[in-house]
């Protein structure tokens, strides 16, 4: 499996959570930054089996990604998944993208509670994302993601709940549900909203699993959700150590042996005949790589020696022992930083 | 008339003084007057030769030099000042470089006045009938109140001082008449150059090219290159390869040494543990009668444990120790092992200032992590069977039903205080099972309080906590008493069931249940969360006295692996793999090393 990544950093305004990097929207930037990528894909003259347009806010050059689209070698089943504001999108830009050959989306909903979502400072209200939703299904789409936030402020099992509730009564296939984690170079890092505690946090995701696999959306990692069939390709790659390509300010990459990134810098990239990558990674330990990233997955890793004597000294409670692999279970994963080096260290 | 000697030109003395005082910039200025060293060889005081001195400002080890001062009355002297250790923790090796000398130029500092170990230093030189010359220093300041402490110092010390100079030693201000006060009120030394040699031992310091370079001053006799020496007290005999005199920057080699000199012999010495201070040197063919008075084994008073943070530095822990010990004979130590923190060794220190200089100078020389154990006094056991044991390892500790009476080391303490503390300074000694034994004023302000306190009690965090309690304005000085029948117990601390031995402590009976609680509290207030819940338990003699639990750690993940970006997980990682480093692991409990240090900190505040 290949996959590639584009990172597409443009948004209308940052939320004050986000770390990833991005830039204000403009058009010309973002005709240039397309002729950019354009340009480096054409380094890359390989069949690639997934895609995934991430952000930042894709959806804002829903015009160019049919443009990039046009361009990218892929087999007919591909997976090829474009990150979506509900706030962003409206018919034109989801029949766009459905010509371009879009076959998934993946909408930040966050959440379906009015307060919660002021507090986490987004533009949207819990009416347009099911809208938008909603809208997508119409058109065709099927295969449909919906990004919720763990552990805001103001946030209760109970308002957790009915987020839950709200988003399986809608034509979704999976869902991404992340702790939300205080980064120190974000307004929130500057000016640290009240969140629940640890403890707090701990018992908001494990409401969070038993919900949705209640609901039929089956956790196959750590943070994701899915019903049968509907699990991220795309995902996959990076936590089965497969290869992908990244394209865009700040993408990663690992392909032909070495994991690299992009710099962060939009001008830079537009200007570059061939964006700047650094080696993050020479020489991978695979071995390690296999571990810290395959415990992310429900389906574990292979049980070796090693691994058999460091999991003594961890109790049963956090992971589970069958046909010959490991994998945590859901309290196992929220202290899995732990488990990981338990392992590893 | 006698004849002229070339004695009459000769003055040795040293500098006294409470720490903060102005001695080492004193002999930094007298070192400038008397051209010793050229200007540019100048570094801050230049006699505290070792980087913590520096920092610290006080002197660890003694040193001397050997001046040239031209008089007033157009007489060459040579003076010889030898540096003392300021520290109550150095008191015998204070006590052995007075006896070097004939005089002590006594510095007090013009705002602060006396302090205590003015006094402690003071009557260690009138004990050793050394002439006390008085200088006030520190008249620069704008709080300098200069008549009142030569006042302070007839009145409490009963020396005269209403002619002492009146000096800055760090502007320059006066020191001519410290100078001419050196040789006008100092005795030069006497002695006898046809008598069998007695050389006072009152330092050494280990060279790699030429063995222990012993520090002596000549009482009687003389010593040169080629005669057979003898150490009185340890019998080793040498060949002597040296002699000479200590230059401000160098050894000065000379043809030989004679009575009322100071100077240095070599003589290819391996051990500076044949080279003890106090000791007298004589010549092995025509051997003194007697050895001079005063010399005594100096025993550890204070031991701990020192291990390596990292197992694996064993080796490089004990090369540091040896070398160490090559020029500090006063530091023991010798192998143990804990089953908590592996292979180590028991070291045995003066006093706590010392055991925190050698914990720095491993860290900082050697550039070693270690890990201390709370530092221990020795206790004395008599045991059912009749037979006496001296325990400085809690681990050693008996059984509670083979102990017939145990004893702890008791202490003379002096503070000085403004005389507004005195409550609150009452109140901390007794906290510490002090004795009230008097209370003087040195002057309206300002008093003396005389307690006898138990060792064990004051090697903690005492003065710390004095400082505390009186804005950093009181002063303390001890002597050791001897031992005192106590009620002890042994106080084990026990992590998920587990004794954890390098945490174990003696402690007063009536005391172990508040510290029981305290190490209960700081230990979880240092070990972090884990995947289980961890019970922390204190127990004396198997009953449990106190109770903690750390809750298990519920959230550690990194939530989001977002566009494939793995460099925030690994990197992650890597910092765990250096903080398990920092970890020690027992049975499934991992405890960070600072957990270690921070029970040494107990504070009752």
């Amino acid at each position: 499996m290949l996959g590639l990544y584009i990172h597409v950093p443009f948004c209308v305004r940052k939320c004050p959570y986000c770390d990833f990097y991005s830039e204000k929207f403009s058009r010309e930037k973002s005709e240039k930054f397309a002729e950019a990528v354009l340009r480096n894909l054409a380094r890359y003259p390989v069949k690639f089996d997934t895609v995934y347009f991430g952000g930042g806010t894709p959806a804002l050059i829903s015009g160019k990604i049919a443009e990039i689209l046009r361009e990218v070698d892929y087999p007919e089943n591909a997976e090829i998944t474009v990150e979506c504001n509900p706030d962003v999108v409206n018919e034109k830009v989801l029949a766009e993208l459905k010509n371009a050959g879009v076959n998934r989306l993946s909408f930040g909903v966050q959440s379906l509670d009015e307060n919660e979502l002021k507090a986490l400072g987004r533009l949207h209200g819990t009416e347009s994302a099911k809208k938008a939703i909603l809208l997508a299904h119409s058109l065709g789409f099927e295969n449909i993601s919906a990004d919720i936030m763990l552990g805001v402020p103001r946030q209760t099992v109970k308002s957790l709940e009915q987020t839950i509730d709200g988003l399986c009564a809608l034509p979704i296939t999976h869902v991404s549900a992340y702790l939300l984690k205080i980064e120190p170079n974000t307004p929130f890092g500057k000016n640290p909203p009240e969140i629940p505690d640890e403890d707090g946090q701990a018992e908001l995701y494990l409401a969070a699993v038993e919900q949705l696999e209640k609901r039929g959306f089956s956790q196959y990692e750590i943070s994701n959700f899915a019903k049968n069939g509907f699990e991220s390709r795309h995902n996959l790659i990076y936590w089965r150590a497969e290869q992908y390509v990244g394209i865009g300010p700040a993408a990663h990459s690992y392909y032909n042996g070495k994991r690299f990134a992009v710099t962060g810098n939009l001008e830079e990239f537009i200007e570059n005949p061939v964006q700047r990558e650094i080696v993050t990674d020479e020489n991978p330990d695979k071995y390690e790589e296999k571990i810290l990233l395959g415990l992310r997955l429900r389906e574990g890793i292979p049980l070796d020696e090693r691994i058999e004597k460091r999991l003594r000294l961890i109790p049963r409670e956090y992971f589970r022992v069958e046909k010959g692999r490991v994998s945590l279970t859901p309290k196992g994963f929220l202290v899995s930083n732990q488990i990981i080096a338990a392992i590893l260290g | 008339m006698a004849e002229k000697s070339y004695l009459d030109n000769i003055r040795n003395f040293c500098i006294i003084a409470h720490i903060d005082h102005g001695k080492s910039t004193l002999a930094d200025r007298i070192l400038e007057q008397t051209e010793t060293v050229a200007l540019r060889d100048m570094e801050e005081q230049l006699l505290d030769n070792m980087d913590i001195e520096r920092e610290r400002g006080i002197t660890i080890k003694a040193r001397a030099v050997r001046l040239k001062y031209h008089a007033d009355n157009g007489e060459d002297y040579i003076f010889n000042l030898i540096d003392t250790p300021g520290h109550v923790d150095f008191n015998y090796e204070v006590s052995r470089s007075l006896v070097a000398c004939e005089g002590a130029v006594l510095i007090v500092d013009a705002s602060q006045g006396i302090e205590a170990q003015t006094l402690a230093n003071t009557y260690l030189a009138v004990e050793n009938d050394l002439e006390v010359v008085p200088v006030v220093n520190k008249i620069d300041l704008p709080s300098a109140r200069p008549q009142e402490v030569k006042e302070e110092i007839e009145n409490v010390i009963g020396i005269e001082a209403l002619d002492a100079p009146e000096i800055s030693a760090k502007m320059g201000i006066n020191i001519h008449a410290v100078m001419e006060e050196i040789v006008n009120k100092i005795p030069a030394p006497k002695g006898d150059i046809e008598a069998p040699l007695k050389a006072l031992i009152f330092d050494g310091v280990y060279d790699s090219y030429k063995g222990v370079i012993v520090y002596v001053r000549v009482k009687e006799g003389c010593v040169k290159p080629g005669d057979k020496i003898r150490m009185m007290a340890s019998g080793a005999e040498f060949t002597v390869v040296e002699t000479g005199y200590m230059g401000a920057t160098e050894l000065v080699p000379a043809s030989g040494l004679k009575a009322g000199e100071v100077g240095y012999i070599t003589a290819s010495i391996k051990s500076i543990g044949d080279t003890k201070v106090g000791d007298t040197v004589t010549n092995a063919q025509n051997p003194a009668d007697e050895a001079l008075p005063g010399y005594r084994e100096v025993n550890p008073m204070v031991f701990s444990g020192i291990y390596p943070a990292d197992g694996a530095k064993y080796p490089d822990l004990r090369d540091a120790l040896d070398k160490l010990q090559l020029n500090d004979a006063s530091l023991s130590f010798e192998p143990e092992s804990s089953v908590a923190l592996g292979f180590g060794f028991r070291c045995g220190f003066l006093g706590l200032l010392h055991m925190e200089i050698i914990q720095e100078r491993i860290e900082r020389e050697y550039n070693l992590d270690i890990i201390t154990t709370a530092p221990s006094v020795v206790y004395k056991i008599e045991m059912t069977d009749g037979t006496v044991r001296m325990i400085d390892n809690p681990t050693n500790y008996p059984d509670i039903t083979l102990i017939a009476q145990s004893y702890e080391p008791m202490v003379n303490a002096h503070v000085y205080s403004p005389s507004e503390y005195v409550g609150a300074i009452m109140e901390l000694c007794q906290n510490r099972r002090g004795v009230f034994k008097d209370m003087k004023y040195i002057d309206e302000k300002r008093v003396d309080l005389h307690y006898e306190l138990p060792l064990n009690e004051i090697i903690y965090d005492f003065f710390d906590a004095l400082k505390s309690r009186t804005r950093g304005y009181a002063s303390y000085d001890y002597e050791m008493i001897g031992f005192a029948p106590s009620k002890l117990v042994k106080l084990d601390i026990m992590l998920n069931g587990e004794v954890i031995d390098a945490l174990s402590f003696i402690v007063f009976a009536d005391r172990a249940y508040e510290r029981a609680r305290k190490m209960a509290e700081k230990l979880k207030e240092n070990i972090p969360r884990q995947l289980f819940e961890i019970p922390i338990q204190a127990c004396v003699g198997g009953k449990i006295i106190a109770r903690e639990t750390i809750k298990a750690l519920r959230k550690d993940v990194l939530a989001k692996c977002y566009g494939g970006d793995i460099t925030r997980k690994k990197k992650l990682l890597e910092k765990q793999k250096e903080g398990k480093k920092r970890m020690r692991q027992f049975g499934t409990v991992e405890v960070p090393q600072e957990a270690f240090m921070a029970v040494l900190k107990l504070d009752d505040d």
